[in-house]
């Protein structure tokens, strides 16, 4: 017993000694990439990833999946620059893209619970839809004049005592996750819809409530990324956010997170997340072309789930 | 074919799981193979069909000593393992499922279909059964889909055939129509080993019997030389004393009603009552429409009419929750599909129905959790490690014990038992006739779906029979026996 305790310890581990095995290597050979500001710059771009993953973890967990979520980035940046070059106050206009947000997410969710679609094909549906929408909307063009508003600058550009505020976001963000998914009846909810929705829909579980809630975290979180992004682009894109859903599902994925549902922890995402992120900036400050960054990419991602199934 | 298992040994990391165990099978016999849950019959049988290899001892067919690598090895060496999860294909037809992997083929690889339905044909004529050989699978009854899996052994021309718990979800004529199958193998020479916690079919059926207790041998009887008393206090080491422990509940008021509950095409016109404290089986064969009358009750079926009634007030139960709000606790038939989260932690388990009790406006409290789970792991004798103990690695009867904690804690006044013991063992079976009559004593009116006749005599204070959607009578204890229960649950009229 104390021998299989102690090897699920390590597979539990597993992810978190792959970061720091890569952040060692790439470390050692690199002066440039150990310094306090590139890990700075690090995480404030690893946070874009970040929120996304904390959503698709939440949707994963219940058993589906979320591949609208850089649609929904690029549709609530849309909205949220139009609103704000069109003068409306910079904070009214950020709290609309979250619920713009929320409400995409719950579509999709809608799609799942009543419509009764596979998770897949239902977000694959609204992923199209929100981008053509996104196009639609932009008439294919960014919009840009989006004035001198401290508060937009200050999301993605500023920093407190050092530290960018997209970091402390991704912080403050992280600890509610994980408060939520451990330390209440949503949370327990959440994994158990995921783990075996018949059993927890005759607990009295309302299954599609809870998997609404979750696609509407997810949706919610794509829409935070997107404020960032714009705050740090100074305009929207319609191309924004595009294959952003993979990054997402990859660090889940790293994170040891059961694909099926039901298993996987939030700081495991969290996890998931910087690899990725050291990842991008190690093998760029590296020099390594953008060519063999995704073969190695895939190939660590490989290794990392590898060592993390059971036996 | 005849086979002999010596001393054998087996451990799982460090957890002996056979110790010296082994049995003899003779040719053309049907022979028994019983222990509780955990005894190691499926291992020792697993270890003889190539699943899993020995630690020690041998292993003997006709005299010579043979180790099978696989079970491909096992069944061309016509030793054929049928589990009790039907290894069947759902979407295959018949005739896909019982060539897989060994199509006969014409040139270039192309499948002979014409010379497969011949070959299905003849064994199917074999066996007796009348089943398309054309149809899928998903639309056959378990018990067709058994022949199936009978069908594929005499394929292979097996000649030792070892079916685990093949009765445990098939009707009465189904179980009829294996036993009659399984009695014409032996005439023609197969060997069959039957591993079954039925006493009564194995005493019905079997020639020998070899019992296992804690992965070690513990006899072989002959059953005309044995008795059910005999054969129990083997497996478990004890006398067990009364099967069915007595109740001292008091019963009082109607606390549940059901009126004219109607499903269209399911059941009909259903209405009963159940007075606190007491307990109502509910008899009738399988796909009567038991299971589907108490989902209905629960809120869990579609379309559903008719009126419920909670100590006098109607009630309205659209879905689980409501039911559960309403009062009303409900213990699937399957444990491990509708009952618990295989892959989750006890704690969790019997968290997820209490989540309202053990938190504060939706934020969990750790003590109140721990103090909940410990209580049910005492109260019910859950044997495990602790409270995160994963659910798969417990017995069947530990695990049914979990889906029990889950719901007394729920504080249901009506508690609804789909078949509460399948697949568990005596012992475990006893402790939850207790916790049954306790509930009982404390005023909770219970209501008892089984299948098994003898489990519903000696624990229901009423029997209700159902055929076919339709409610045929209410039996009190003085007039519920074996054969008026069959005559309700088979069409038949009582005598007055």
């Amino acid at each position: 017993m104390n021998n299989k305790k102690a090897s699920n310890y390590i597979q539990d581990l597993g992810a978190l000694i792959a970061l720091v095995l890569l952040v060692l290597i790439i470390g050692a050979i690199s002066p440039e990439f150990r310094t306090v500001s590139n890990f700075l710059s690090l995480l404030r771009q690893s946070s874009i990833n970040g929120f996304i993953a904390f959503g698709m973890t939440c949707v994963i967990l219940t058993g589906g999946i979320d591949l609208s979520v850089g649609s929904v980035l690029a549709l609530t940046t849309a909205f949220c620059a139009s609103f704000i070059s069109g003068g409306m106050p910079v904070g009214l206009a950020m709290i609309l893209a979250l619920l713009i947000g929320v409400a995409f997410g719950l579509l999709s969710g809608l799609l799942v619970t009543k419509g009764r679609l596979q998770p897949f094909i239902a977000t694959l549906i609204t992923m199209t839809v929100y981008r053509g929408l996104t196009m639609i909307f932009m008439d294919g063009k960014p919009i840009s004049n989006l004035g001198d508003s401290f508060l937009l600058k200050l999301v993605g550009k500023g920093n407190l005592f050092g530290i960018p505020i997209p970091v402390i976001l991704f912080l403050i963000v992280f600890a509610i996750f994980v408060f939520v998914l451990e330390k209440t009846t949503f949370g327990r909810r959440i994994y158990a819809t995921g783990s075996n929705w018949k059993s927890a829909k005759l607990a009295g579980v309302n299954i599609d409530m809870t998997k609404m809630a979750a696609y509407a975290i997810s949706g919610c979180m794509a829409a935070v990324s997107g404020l960032i992004l714009l705050s740090r682009l100074g305009s929207a894109q319609p191309t924004l956010g595009d294959g952003y859903e993979l990054d997402a599902i990859a660090a889940v994925a790293l994170g040891g997170t059961s694909m099926n549902g039901g298993r996987g922890r939030i700081w495991k995402t969290f996890v998931g997340v910087l690899i990725i992120a050291v990842l991008n900036n190690g093998l760029n400050i590296l020099g390594v072309s953008s060519y063999y960054q995704d073969v190695v990419k895939g190939f660590v991602i490989l290794v990392a789930v590898m060592s993390d199934q059971k036996r | 074919m005849q086979i002999e298992m010596r001393g054998i040994d087996k451990s799982f990391g460090g957890n002996a799981v056979l110790k010296s165990a082994g049995f003899l099978l003779d040719h053309g016999e049907i022979h028994a193979l019983m222990g509780e849950n955990g005894a190691g019959k499926s291992t020792l049988m697993k270890i003889l069909t190539g699943v899993y290899t020995k630690d020690a001892g041998t292993v003997l067919v006709d005299g010579q000593e043979v180790c099978y690598k696989n079970p491909q090895e096992a069944e061309q060496a016509g030793i054929v393992f049928i589990h009790q999860e039907l290894n069947v294909l759902f979407d295959l037809t018949v005739e896909e499922n019982m060539f897989l992997g060994k199509e006969i083929k014409k040139s270039f690889g192309i499948c002979d279909k014409k010379a497969m339905r011949h070959e299905v044909r003849k064994i199917l004529d074999r066996l007796g059964v009348d089943i398309d050989p054309g149809q899928r699978m998903n639309e056959l009854s378990v018990g067709q889909q058994q022949m199936i899996e009978i069908a594929k052994a005499l394929m292979v021309d097996a000649q030792v055939i070892i079916m685990d718990e093949p009765t445990a979800a098939l009707t009465q004529s189904e179980t009829t129509v294996l036993f009659q199958v399984v009695n014409s193998l032996r005439e023609k020479g197969v060997s069959i080993v039957y591993i079954s916690h039925r006493m009564e079919e194995i005493f019905e059926l079997c020639d020998r019997i070899t019992i296992l207790r804690d992965g070690s041998y513990i006899g072989t009887k002959k059953i005309k030389e044995t008795d059910m008393n005999d054969v129990v206090k083997m497996m478990i080491g004890r006398e067990i004393g009364e099967r069915y422990p007595a109740r001292e509940a008091k019963i009082g008021e109607v606390v549940f009603e059901v009126k004219g509950l109607t499903c269209p095409g399911v059941f009909e016109n259903v209405s009963f009552q159940v007075h606190a404290g007491e307990v109502l089986g509910v008899s009738g064969l399988m796909g009567a429409g038991r299971t589907e009358i108490m989902q209905a009750i629960f809120g869990n079926m579609p379309n559903v009419s008719g009126e419920i009634y909670l100590n006098g007030a109607r009630i309205q139960n659209k879905n689980p929750q409501e039911a559960m709000k309403n009062g009303i606790g409900f213990i699937t038939e399957d444990r491990k599909v509708e009952g618990l989260m295989l892959e989750e932690s006890i704690m969790k388990n019997i968290s997820i129905a209490n989540l309202g009790k053990i938190s504060k406006s939706g934020i969990l409290s750790k003590e109140s959790e721990d103090a909940l789970v410990k209580r049910g792991i005492e109260e019910l004798h859950i044997k495990c490690f602790g409270p995160q103990h994963e659910c798969n690695n417990l017995s069947g009867g530990n695990q049914q014990k979990v889906v029990f904690a889950k719901w007394i804690y729920t504080d249901p006044k009506v508690l609804i038992l789909d078949e509460p013991t399948r697949g568990v063992d005596i012992g475990a079976k006893k402790e939850i006739y207790s916790i049954i009559n306790e509930l009982a004593e404390k005023g909770v009116a219970i209501i008892m779906v089984s299948s098994e006749l003898p489990e519903v005599l000696g624990m229901s204070d009423r029997v209700m029979v159902v055929r076919e959607g339709v409610l045929r009578g209410i039996l009190h204890k003085e007039e519920a026996n074996q054969e008026n229960i069959m005559i309700l649950a088979t069409g038949g009229e009582l005598n007055e």
